[in-house]
């Protein structure tokens, strides 16, 4: 960060903090409040959670304190095809993410004069209609009667029984559409801080246009890389809107088996420890990825 | 002459191949100009970019689009799917579906009150990490960044594990309410600090030199110059708590939302007024994002 932060040219470097004499109190009470509200409905459910995870009993004779790690094993071994799904699907979505978006907030960054507000608001304004209605829309898109396939069947370019709905296809078309924005932002953000002296510098050593992006302006914009596949990965890994609505159970994810068995199986620890085991395996393949990517001021 | 041929023989490997062989026949006259991959890359750089950017902002529209034509739609049967004929009936009986605008109201409700908490909670956070140097930064950095980072459905369900288990308060209005101050609070915090960390920090200084004391300071120089990023976190607030559909269905009992009513109607057939209310959203999400570019390029140009 201190790197790129040295080479940023437009606004002043941040000089040091005033040295101020402050009351020594002022931050915690500002802290206090937002920082409860979090430990109340962010860490004690998690806790929460992972004791539920633990529990024994049934639904119809209540859920007792335990600590039976086998509820973790059981409901792994049932679940590890959604589990991997998920992932896989996250995976495809977030890499398909982030082709589309970087020639978007390349444009953005770099092209776009005097019309980049306008197209900044262009790119999240598809984004204010409502998640689930727009999800709905690539039903009648993809819909096998739908815009595209139906005119496509009539002229007979297609079999009458192809299909695009309810097919992985739909279910990583509709993720990767969902979270683009988290993908488009970040990048356009960290393209847009680059020093354009920097890519100047590089064309006066005769590095070529590809050249440039490879070794200045892609390096450079990694920290937006690294943040725009983490905010796709992890909202795609745990939804399971899009599976719902443009796939079939075939296509399960692993959020639609938590949501099925909290609230229609009512089996909480075994739900819980599909829960819980899905924060955890978030949180170590974002600790790794972060490491590997270098980048340690994501907030 | 020479660039569209370039072009043609070129671009389609281009991206991939940097070193492409420089194509034999080659003028020698344009040696002291660029290479010749190099012309192809430029011209790829200034198009291809831009046909790729477009296309992108197509894939981003094309469900707008959809939902505003089958907002018009006169379905043919209770699927909502395919194109019948138009209408106007479903904008002029937007409430004409049983609960869906008790459902909107409700969410609008949800939404105002989750926005004004968490924007409280989340601006004071933000200007104590910005403005103030204090042991905990780093545990507090990362419980704001935590809840960014985990899954909808993993907060949903640690909240409904909570709910249950202390058994305090019935699933419903207030628990919808606690779960989405929860969740805004950590885009508050980040939208906030980003602007006043983007600050000139010297202007405070200089209002200090010109002896502000420190609260005047505070109200007539930092707030002002923070509320463009208040505000901005208090539609992102909006948004997402309007929209929000894993969380809310863990932590709504019976309380339909307007998400937990498309949901619902997802799986019956989904009047067209739901495209109406879709609609509705994206214009004036529209209309508030452009008022308020408007509004501060007519601050930026006034002397």
């Amino acid at each position: 960060m201190s790197a790129l932060t040295a080479v940023r040219g437009g606004a002043p470097p941040a000089p040091a903090e005033p040295v101020r004499r402050r009351r020594r109190w002022v931050p915690y009470a500002l802290l206090l409040p937002g920082l409860v509200w979090l430990a109340v409905f962010f860490l004690a459910p998690m806790a929460t959670l992972f004791s539920t995870s633990l529990q024994v009993g049934s639904i119809d004779e209540g859920y007792r304190p335990a600590f039976r790690v086998a509820n973790y094993t059981e409901a792994l071994s049932a679940f590890s095809e959604q589990f991997f799904r998920s992932f896989g699907y996250a995976a495809m979505a977030t890499v398909l993410a982030l082709l589309v978006s970087y020639p978007l907030a390349y444009a953005i960054a770099f092209k776009a004069g005097r019309w980049k507000n306008v197209l900044l608001v262009l790119v999240i304004a598809p984004f204010f209609t409502s998640f689930l209605v727009r999800t709905l829309a690539w039903t009648a898109i993809l819909g096998d009667q739908g815009l595209l396939l139906g005119q496509l069947k009539e002229i007979g370019v297609l079999s009458p029984d192809f299909r695009l709905l309810a097919r992985p296809f739909a279910v990583i078309l509709g993720l990767t559409y969902n979270f683009l924005p988290f993908m488009t932002l970040p990048l356009y953000a960290s393209l847009e801080r680059i020093d354009r002296r920097l890519l100047e510098a590089a064309g006066d050593l005769y590095s070529s246009a590809f050249t440039t992006f490879r070794k200045v302006t892609f390096p450079l914009s990694l920290p937006g890389v690294v943040a725009g596949t983490l905010l796709t990965f992890i909202p795609a890994a745990g939804d399971y809107i899009n599976q719902r609505l443009l796939g079939t159970p075939r296509q399960s994810m692993i959020g639609t088996v938590i949501d099925s068995q909290f609230l229609r199986v009512l089996d909480y620890p075994s739900a819980a420890a599909l829960s819980f085991t899905l924060m955890v395996s978030i949180v170590v393949l974002v600790w790794f990825y972060v490491r590997r990517a270098g980048t340690e001021e994501l907030v | 002459m020479a660039s569209a041929a370039t072009t043609l023989t070129g671009a389609p490997g281009a991206p991939g191949a940097p070193g492409a062989p420089g194509a034999p026949g080659a003028p020698g006259a344009t040696r002291r100009g660029p290479s010749l991959p190099t012309r192809v890359l430029r011209f790829v750089s200034r198009h291809l970019v831009a046909t790729a950017a477009a296309l992108t902002l197509l894939y981003m529209f094309l469900p707008v689009f959809v939902v505003v034509l089958f907002s018009f739609n006169d379905p043919a049967g209770r699927l909502n799917y395919t194109w019948n004929s138009f209408t106007v009936s479903n904008w002029a009986n937007v409430c004409g579906v049983p609960g869906m605008c008790d459902a909107v109201w409700l969410s609008i409700q949800i939404a105002l009150l989750a926005t004004v908490v968490a924007t409280g909670l989340g601006t004071l956070i933000a200007f104590a990490l910005a403005r103030h140097r204090f042991r905990g930064r780093a545990a507090t950095n990362l419980l704001i960044f935590l809840p960014m980072a985990t899954p909808e459905v993993v907060m949903g369900s640690s909240m409904l594990a909570l709910f249950v288990n202390a058994n305090l308060i019935a699933l419903g209005f207030w628990t919808i309410l606690l779960a989405h101050v929860m969740f805004c609070i950590s885009f508050v915090v980040v939208t906030v600090k980003a602007r006043l960390s983007g600050m000139d920090a010297r202007l405070e200084q200089a209002a200090m030199d010109l002896y502000a004391d420190e609260w005047s300071t505070f109200r007539r120089i930092t707030l002002p110059l923070a509320m463009p990023g208040i505000v901005a976190a208090a539609l992102l607030a909006f948004a997402l708590s309007f929209d929000d559909f894993i969380i809310t269905n863990f932590n709504s009992g019976s309380t339909v939302t307007f998400p937990m009513y498309v949901w619902g109607a997802a799986q019956r057939g989904v009047p067209p007024q739901v495209n109406v209310i879709g609609a509705l959203m994206f214009l004036v999400a529209l209309a508030v994002v452009l008022g308020g570019q408007l509004a501060n390029a007519a601050r930026t140009r006034r002397p």
